[in-house]
């Protein structure tokens, strides 16, 4: 120990103090530089995106070519052209058209109960007991597990898939949204109180903006979730009344062994969440919990 | 002498643990008056930070009263404003302007053009017009509590209270925004409830100190502190005052081990 202490002084003493003036730092160029053009394509997510889809496409193509089996694998451009001539036809329009008005409903029934069962699990402890215990119990049971159910209890039609709809949406959106208002800092909850914002106001002003990247991340897994059963649902009953949804699209071609229309029919599923997700969601994303930094 | 703005008599404030009731402070008196930059000082775990709070409308007393302007304190209101130790104080979906304006907005103490124009000076008196459209998440500690005087400051309080308001910043940051505050006092002669752990901060930014004795706080004296500034603090008087406080703070401690006070 000794021996390193004397060591340090010694060499302390020969570094003697010093100030200089800052040398320029002009002379290394630009400190910043904008991107070139092939930099910002090759680094766009979009395109990233494309390129991963173009393969995908690609090696679907090929194996279908090579396999030359329409019944079990049709290939891309046959999809497409089924998927070309059904949009035509207004077939495809009227079935997604009637499936998304199904889910619309049913989404925003469950928004709506999902909304009045936490402002009563916020405003007191048993609330809180009672919605945590419905989620736990309610929320692994698999919505369509409840469509035979739904059919006795209302029947073949619109009434029993809005049910398995709430179902599936209620429980996602009501667990997200509670957690999110649990996690709001106390900080910021006494500021909101500290200007006197009490009961709703509190709710609208300051919970529910704080704790929108939970009640975001809900919303999109009640989408999911109900998106899902909706095209699952359609598939075990069919037709609701005059016109079946996109699952029943799907469940007729299968019947009709017409495996061109069956892909054309999971291609427009896919094609819609894609929509949804990066389009709607996203632009929802963008404009609130990306610009406020409350995500990255 | 004028009656005083804010009035705390005989006050003890007890809180819940899960397995234990905690008593923070016992018997606490003392009165800040108009104009007043007021520290509260004392070791951490004294419960200056739960009396501020109590100040602040957010817990009652058990026993004693805090009256404001004569009457007695039952909930939060905006003639506190409370500036939080926390950047999280601040709304991450608004921008610094809107943040500043919300109180005004919520309380309607101000006409929408007045609080508008109130805002934006306020932002200016923080020097932070620059950044006026831009979300807390992109803004330094130091701006964000800079934002979270701002905001407390334009609703025009009767009192301030600030709750270890620097101790989250680094030190470079802290010793300016103690200036600033010191010159915004210097232009607008708010009242200031200020509490801290640092007892060169305290001597720095108080006219009044009062010292809180370790766990559970009770008053150990009141000092006047007003003499003190950046002018003189590598003068005798200053170290003198410092060594006093440390002396008021830790004068049992040969029976006790220390508790920690930064200075």
């Amino acid at each position: 120990m000794n021996g390193v202490r004397q060591e340090a002084d010694a060499s302390d003493a020969q570094r003697p103090e010093f100030e200089r003036e800052l040398i320029d730092s002009g002379v290394i160029g630009d400190i910043e530089r904008p991107l070139s053009l092939a930099e910002r394509v090759l680094n766009n997510e979009t395109f990233q995106r494309f390129v991963i889809l173009f393969v995908l496409v690609a090696v679907w193509e090929g194996y279908a070519r090579w396999l030359n089996n329409s019944l079990l694998f049709p290939s891309f451009t046959e999809t497409v052209q089924t998927f070309g001539h059904d949009l035509r036809n207004g077939v495809l329009i009227n079935r997604t058209i009637t499936s998304l008005r199904t889910l619309a409903i049913g989404y925003a029934c469950g928004l709506v109960l999902a909304t009045l069962f936490t402002t009563f699990a916020v405003a007191s402890n048993i609330g809180t007991r009672i919605l945590s215990t419905f989620t736990a119990m309610f929320n692994p049971l698999p919505a369509i597990a409840l469509l035979p159910l739904a059919l006795i209890w209302f029947g073949l039609g619109t009434p029993s898939l809005v049910f398995v709809i709430i179902h599936s949406v209620l429980w996602a959106v009501a667990l997200n949204t509670l957690i999110g208002f649990r996690s709001v800092p106390e900080t910021l909850r006494m500021s909101g109180r500290n200007v006197g914002l009490k009961g709703a106001r509190y709710v609208g002003l300051i919970l529910i903006p704080a704790a929108f990247p939970s009640i975001l991340a809900g919303l999109k897994i009640g989408w999911a979730f109900a998106w899902r059963t909706l095209v699952a649902a359609e598939l075990v009953f069919g037709v609701s009344a005059r016109s079946g949804g996109i699952g029943w699209y799907i469940f007729e071609a299968r019947n009709d062994l017409d495996t061109p229309t069956v892909f054309s029919g999971l291609l427009t599923v896919i094609l819609i969440g894609l929509v949804v997700e990066s389009v709607i969601f996203r632009a929802i994303e963008n404009r609130t919990v990306n610009l406020w930094g409350m995500q990255r | 002498m004028t009656s005083a703005l804010l009035e705390v008599n005989g006050v003890t404030l007890q809180y819940k643990t899960p397995r234990h009731l905690v008593t923070a402070t016992y018997r606490v008196d003392f009165s800040v008056y108009q104009g007043d930059r007021y520290v509260i000082l004392g070791p951490s775990g004294c419960g200056k930070s739960t009396l501020l709070k109590a100040v602040g409308g957010f817990m009652a007393p058990v026993e004693g009263t805090i009256r404001i302007r004569g009457h007695e304190v039952r909930a939060p209101g905006p003639d506190r404003m409370m500036v939080f130790q926390e950047f999280e104080q601040l709304m991450p979906w608004k921008t610094v302007f809107q943040n500043v304006l919300f109180p005004m907005k919520v309380t309607r103490k101000f006409s929408r053009t007045e609080a508008v124009a109130r805002a934006n000076a306020a932002i200016e008196k923080v020097k932070l017009s620059e950044f006026r459209d831009i979300f807390p998440h992109m803004l330094s500690g130091g701006m964000k509590m800079r934002v979270a005087i701002a905001r407390a400051m334009a609703l025009e309080p009767d009192i301030l209270l600030m709750d270890e308001p620097f101790a989250a910043l680094d030190a470079l940051t802290r010793r300016t925004m103690q200036q600033e505050l010191l010159a915004l006092w210097d232009q607008l002669r708010f009242t200031v409830l200020f509490v801290t752990h640092s007892i060169e901060e305290a001597i720095l930014v108080g006219s009044r100190i009062l010292v809180l004795s370790p766990h559970p706080g009770r008053v150990r004296a009141e000092l006047d502190a007003d003499g003190f500034n950046f002018g003189n603090i590598d003068r005798s008087e200053f170290g003198a005052m410092s060594k006093r406080i440390h002396t008021l703070l830790f004068d049992d401690d040969a029976k006790r081990p220390a508790e920690r006070v930064s200075a």
